[in-house]
């Protein structure tokens, strides 16, 4: 699709408010303490939560875009992740390629086999949809369960059972260590966020909005409804291959547990508390995917009162706040500052009876 | 102009168009008839939402059956629905600037054309307002300029004025009457306000049970014996 190096003046952008510059600059300061100083000040194992936190993060966003601007939900993601991380490893190993190279092949690669899935698919909605993919995950798990992920075998799927001494998927030259590869994953992640935005933003976004409110009435603006909900599962696949690459680099050996189809619908469900119709939402999943858990653990409380846990969040999402946390939390914010304004204000109110 | 030729649809045993022929020429066209008359089966023949079992639709001499749905509006088709489809979640601007960009051959001025079809139907809200917080009338407006931004052929209204206070109508009455002139576009007005179509319709055409019952000059078709009829719910 040709794009236009016009500038468009007043397509949503381009208007800029005092409180869009202060968003813009604190949400830049957050990003360069996480980026530059964090990554050093953490012990190694926080700094695997985080790196891990950065991966799901891009795998939620995939999901978020999906359920949110599209209204369509998948729960066959983390099968997605897993073929991304296949196909990274596969071109990791196949020779000498650069590490953005591997990424960028990772997504791409994924985003043709999640397109293909994703195609017969694309008649069903809703229910159906989300059981298909669930079915579609379960039969990639199976076959990358008799293929293994390559670690450096002979042939085409290269895998080798031959344990002994075999390498891990190389990591970039300039991010050899772990500090330095989480600042790797956050760089990827950032430009992944920048390039759903630009989506979100653009003609897409306008298109996806409207299959999300009707269909007949996006048909009637001239919408192609199946070529735009197929480019929404090639962009989600596409971030979730990216982040199945940078998954695959940051672990080092792949194993098939690690991509468990429990794990897409668990996904399906942080995503879903994080907040489907922001973008921040996705960071948010992220945590409570990766970055809880590990919280939990590190307090010595069993791993599985997060799934109680989720389960009330999620109900409380369904039934209070269907804009998840990145919409509550910034207007409970709110009114807590209105409540201490109010109390400061008047501080010797006379008591008043209700 | 279109001409329908024999259009007969069919959902299992029933037959919400039965063999109508009629022709609308350029200008604004009413369409009327009681309810579950065919006027909005009619309308998603048009769209493409519905497959007609039999018949055919020419307009200006393309055979209108014959384009994909989602192609429809690139060829020049547009419609408004009869409950609103205003999107919610974007603004004014980028609801009128999806058409635009999905239907319009002329990539260059989608600016102008987009502010032009704002002002066209008089709305006065800021184009950077989100749909979901303006009031029905404002909406309707916001659907209306979807439908004739970037020079349209043909513009079908599915009673654009139902639920709106008679001065909003009126006020609708009179962007609907300058479509064709200003925008250059055929319309199709389907509504059941008598008065909105007196006033925005030089021919009137109308359905009853799925068959074309009347057609010709507005006032004639109105003190038509037969319409009335259909319209009391006269026994025979």
């Amino acid at each position: 699709m040709a794009t236009t190096t016009r500038a468009r003046p007043g397509l949503s952008l381009g208007r800029w408010s005092s409180g869009d510059a202060v968003r813009a600059g604190i949400i830049t300061v957050l990003l360069l303490f996480v980026l530059i100083p964090l990554p050093g000040m953490l012990s190694s194992y926080w700094v695997d939560v985080l790196t891990s936190v950065t991966v799901y993060s891009i795998v939620a966003l995939g999901l978020n875009l999906l359920m949110g601007r599209v209204g369509l939900v998948s729960l066959g993601q983390i099968a997605v992740l897993a073929l991304g991380s296949w196909v990274a490893a596969r071109i990791a190993f196949a020779g000498g390629l650069p590490f953005p190279i591997v990424l960028l092949g990772a997504g791409l690669g994924t985003m043709v086999l999640g397109t293909l899935v994703g195609l017969p698919a694309l008649r069903l909605s809703g229910l159906y949809l989300a059981l298909i993919t669930l079915m579609l995950a379960g039969a990639i798990t199976v076959a990358l369960r008799t293929t293994n992920f390559p670690n450096g075998g002979p042939g085409f799927l290269g895998h080798t059972e031959d344990v002994r001494g075999n390498p891990a998927v190389r990591r970039p030259d300039i991010a050899v260590n772990d500090p330095a590869y989480l600042r790797y994953a956050i760089v990827v992640g950032i430009i992944l966020f920048l390039l759903a935005l630009w989506h979100v933003r653009g003609r897409p976004g306008r298109a996806w909005a409207a299959i999300r409110q009707s269909e007949p009435a996006a048909l009637a603006a001239g919408v192609n409804i199946t070529l735009y909900k197929l480019w929404a599962f090639a962009l989600a696949s596409f971030l979730t291959g990216v982040a199945g690459g940078l998954l695959a680099a940051h672990v080092g050996k792949l194993y098939t547990y690690q991509f468990s189809t429990q794990d897409s619908i668990l996904l399906l469900a942080v995503v879903l508390m994080g907040g489907i119709y922001s973008l921040w939402g996705a960071i948010v999943a992220g945590l409570f995917m990766r970055f809880l858990p590990a919280v939990l653990d590190n307090w010595g409380l069993p791993a599985d009162l997060l799934t109680i846990l989720f389960g009330v969040g999620i109900l409380q999402v369904l039934l209070t706040a269907p804009g998840g946390l990145s919409q509550q939390f910034p207007r409970d914010m709110k009114k807590l500052a209105g409540l201490i304004a109010r109390a400061v204000r008047r501080p010797a109110a006379p008591e008043r009876s209700e | 102009m279109i001409e329908v030729s024999e259009l007969t649809v069919r959902f299992g045993g029933v037959t919400p168009i039965d063999g109508m022929s009629v022709e609308f020429p350029e200008g604004t066209c009413g369409l009327i008839g009681p309810n579950g008359a065919g006027k909005t089966t009619f309308f998603n023949v048009l769209s493409g939402f519905v497959r007609p079992s039999a018949g055919s639709i020419h307009a200006y001499g393309d055979d209108l059956l014959g384009i994909a749905d989602y192609r429809r509006a690139r060829w020049g088709l547009r419609r408004t629905f009869q409950t609103e489809q205003a999107i919610e979640e974007l603004s004014v601007y980028d609801n009128v600037a999806l058409a635009h960009e999905h239907s319009a051959r002329s990539r260059g001025t989608r600016h102008e054309d987009v502010l032009g079809a704002i002002e066209f139907v008089g709305l006065e809200a800021d184009p950077h307002t989100q749909v979901g917080v303006l009031g029905a009338r404002e909406r309707r407006l916001v659907e209306v300029a979807r439908a004739v931004v970037g020079k349209p052929r043909v513009v079908l209204l599915d009673e654009p004025a139902a639920g709106l206070p008679d001065e909003e109508t009126a006020h609708l009455g009179r962007v609907i009457k300058r479509i064709p002139e200003h925008m250059g576009a055929l319309v199709i007005l389907v509504d059941h306000d008598m008065s909105l179509v007196s006033a925005c319709c030089s021919v009137t055409a109308v359905l009853d049970f799925g068959k074309l019952i009347a057609s010709g000059p507005t006032a004639e078709v109105l003190r038509d014996e037969q319409v009335i009829k259909a319209y009391l719910g006269t026994e025979e």
